[in-house]
């Protein structure tokens, strides 16, 4: 086990090199001097030239590189363009909050996802089993960012109108309280919900079909027994896969659903950040959620293998 | 013998074997789900095609008398916040969201599959370089990897466009390799390349033709995944100029009056709903006639 996990570690670094050399590399997308555009326009000239000396701009592309993950490595991502402020200390201030968001969201998608995907694979091509594959597939259909608009409206106009209500029933933006966490997590777990049900009913059918579910039958065990404990335990594998990489979705998705809900984490940061140029911003937020996302893949894999004994010798 | 004879000439008498794919879109249409996808997906092509003509209105002329008015009788899906007339914007936008699908899926397939193809049919280096690419592609979730593109590129249609292509490049690169893997190791293959065959021979007429099904498939999948990721980034601010009427634009100036004239954003994102859930639909359906293997995903 160990092996395998240093190997993957191993596996995983490229990855990290290659992504952080993307984000890197992109500012030179940006027309013009990278320099000015990491400086921002109105910074003082002194500025420019201290942020183009640590560019090292004259020095071939991979020492360039090599400087700026030196400085990354030990938390010097550049300041930001508008505030001033170090891009690590934003980010610090607003990865907590979206990694909430993510993680409550991927909690009640997958508690429901699953429930909803056994019950449709334990009663194929009933009304049940039609209906709820229809929703998933049209809960994947939806823009995430539309069902948050929807969702405004229905607690915010059409529940108080039903009700005669004063207020809104949810705060439709900020955050603070359990309240405002209920419609992000709702849009942000939709999409990710319908295609866990769609997963799972996939998996469980294939199970359900096996030999020894047919001798837990036979021997008499209990439906339920037979469902949960011989059925989903084996069907699970296939599930946390795409359970783990729903999380990096998860955290990508955010970008929106934050936008939506005014919701002060990493993904409002890159959007502001995109609207007024601060470049060092958007560079600093890609990479921690890129990286973010190979170390949940990364954690998923040794999951498997964990769970998997067959995978480590693969 | 006699009987040998007879089948021997039944067979020589038999009508032309029906091409493969009628068969195939036989099977394709015994499928309530695919037919309703194919049906969906039609309309909204059509109306992509003749949107100046079916539109009511001129779908940029503001009227600002009737800024943010609900449905009425001359306006049937209301009027935006300058008062134009949703509903010819709408069909205007369906123009623009497959005009860009089918763009950015046409870049993602003209790169992936060669690289596909190169990489599973020799392997080696190359493989490696190809699919180290792929992976790195893969470390950004979902559409962050277009978001940074166009941040740093500068918010236009081409852009999207462009930078939603990048992003299917993987997924093309991953499949076509696959199938490109079982493929090469194909009797006729071997056959081929004891004929004399070269390289590119080999390439285009017996590996390509065999990997395109599932090709296929994934182009409409990725139709409804370009369209989801081409109205995100509209509503982000990252796609057309302000003024035209993308789906995701549209969403993004509504939102302003969402809960004084909620219809603005209503009908955006039903359509932009509607034609991924055809494209899905139908692409599902695809795979299970084309592509019994993938049936599990």
């Amino acid at each position: 086990m160990t092996q395998f996990i240093i190997r993957r570690l191993l596996l995983a670094l490229p990855t990290l090199i290659g992504a952080s050399f993307l984000v890197f590399w992109s500012i030179r997308l940006v027309p013009g001097d990278p320099a000015l555009a990491l400086a921002g326009e109105l910074a003082t000239p002194e500025y420019i030239a201290q942020v183009r000396e640590k560019l090292g701009l004259d020095q071939p592309i991979l020492i360039q590189y090599a400087n700026y993950i030196g400085n990354v490595l030990q938390g010097d991502m550049g300041r930001s363009v508008r505030s001033g402020i170090p891009v690590l200390e934003e980010i610090q201030i607003r990865l907590p909050r979206t990694l909430l968001l993510a993680s409550i969201s991927l909690i009640v998608s997958s508690v429901f996802g699953i429930a909803i995907g056994v019950t449709s694979a334990t009663k194929p091509n009933s009304w049940f089993d039609g209906g709820s594959m229809i929703f998933a597939l049209l809960g994947v259909s939806m823009p995430i960012f539309w069902l948050g608009l929807m969702l405004m409206i229905f607690f915010s106009v059409l529940l108080p109108q039903w009700f005669g209500l004063p207020g809104p029933v949810l705060p439709p933006t900020g955050s603070g309280t359990w309240q405002h966490l209920v419609m992000p997590v709702i849009a942000l777990a939709a999409n990710s919900m319908a295609l866990q049900a769609r997963m799972t009913r996939a998996c469980m059918l294939e199970v359900l079909q096996q030999d020894y579910i047919r001798t837990a039958r036979a021997k008499g065990q209990q439906e339920r027994l037979v469902i949960y404990r011989h059925g989903l335990r084996n069907a699970l594998l296939p599930i946390v896969t795409v359970l783990g990489l729903q999380f990096g979705t998860l955290l990508g998705g955010a970008v929106l659903t934050e936008t939506v809900f005014a919701w002060p984490g990493i993904g409002r940061l890159l959007v502001d950040a995109i609207a007024f140029r601060d470049y060092p911003i958007v560079q600093g937020a890609v990479l921690v959620i890129a990286t973010g996302f190979v170390l949940t893949n990364l954690f998923v894999d040794i999951l498997y293998a964990y769970l998997d004994p067959r995978i480590r010798y693969a | 013998m006699a009987t040998l004879t007879r089948t021997t000439k039944k067979l020589y008498d038999r009508p032309v074997q029906r091409s493969r794919t009628y068969t195939w879109l036989k099977r394709l249409l015994r499928k309530p789900t695919a037919i309703v996808g194919l049906l969906i997906v039609l309309a909204f092509l059509v109306i992509a095609l003749t949107a100046p003509w079916i539109s009511p209105h001129n779908y940029d002329l503001a009227d600002f008398t009737n800024a943010r008015r609900g449905p009425s009788a001359v306006y049937p899906l209301g009027n935006d916040e300058l008062g134009r007339d949703m509903l010819s914007r709408l069909f205007h936008g369906a123009r623009i969201s497959l005009t860009l699908g089918l763009t950015s899926v046409a870049i993602g397939l003209l790169i992936g599959v060669p690289l596909g193809i190169l990489s599973g049919y020799f392997g080696g280096t190359l493989n490696l370089l190809i699919m180290s690419a792929v992976d790195i592609m893969l470390a950004f979730p979902s559409i962050l990897l277009a978001i940074m593109l166009v941040a740093f590129l500068g918010p236009s249609l081409q852009n999207a466009m462009l930078a939603i292509g990048i992003l299917s490049i993987p997924v093309y690169t991953r499949l076509v390799r696959s199938s490109t893997l079982t493929t090469k190791e194909e009797l006729f293959i071997e056959a081929a390349r004891a004929l004399g065959a070269s390289h590119l021979t080999i390439l285009w007429r017996h590996i390509l033709p065999n990997v395109l099904a599932p090709v296929i498939v994934q182009s409409t999948l990725q139709m409804a995944v370009a369209i989801q990721a081409a109205a995100a980034l509209g509503f982000l601010g990252l796609g057309a100029p302000p003024d035209v009427p993308e789906w995701g634009n549209m969403l993004q100036k509504g939102r302003t009056y969402i809960f004084s004239a909620p219809h603005i954003v209503l009908y955006p994102g039903l359509a932009t709903m509607l034609v991924v859930f055809g494209f899905s639909l139908l692409g599902d359906g695809l795979r299970d006639v084309l592509d019994p293997r993938l049936n599990r995903d």
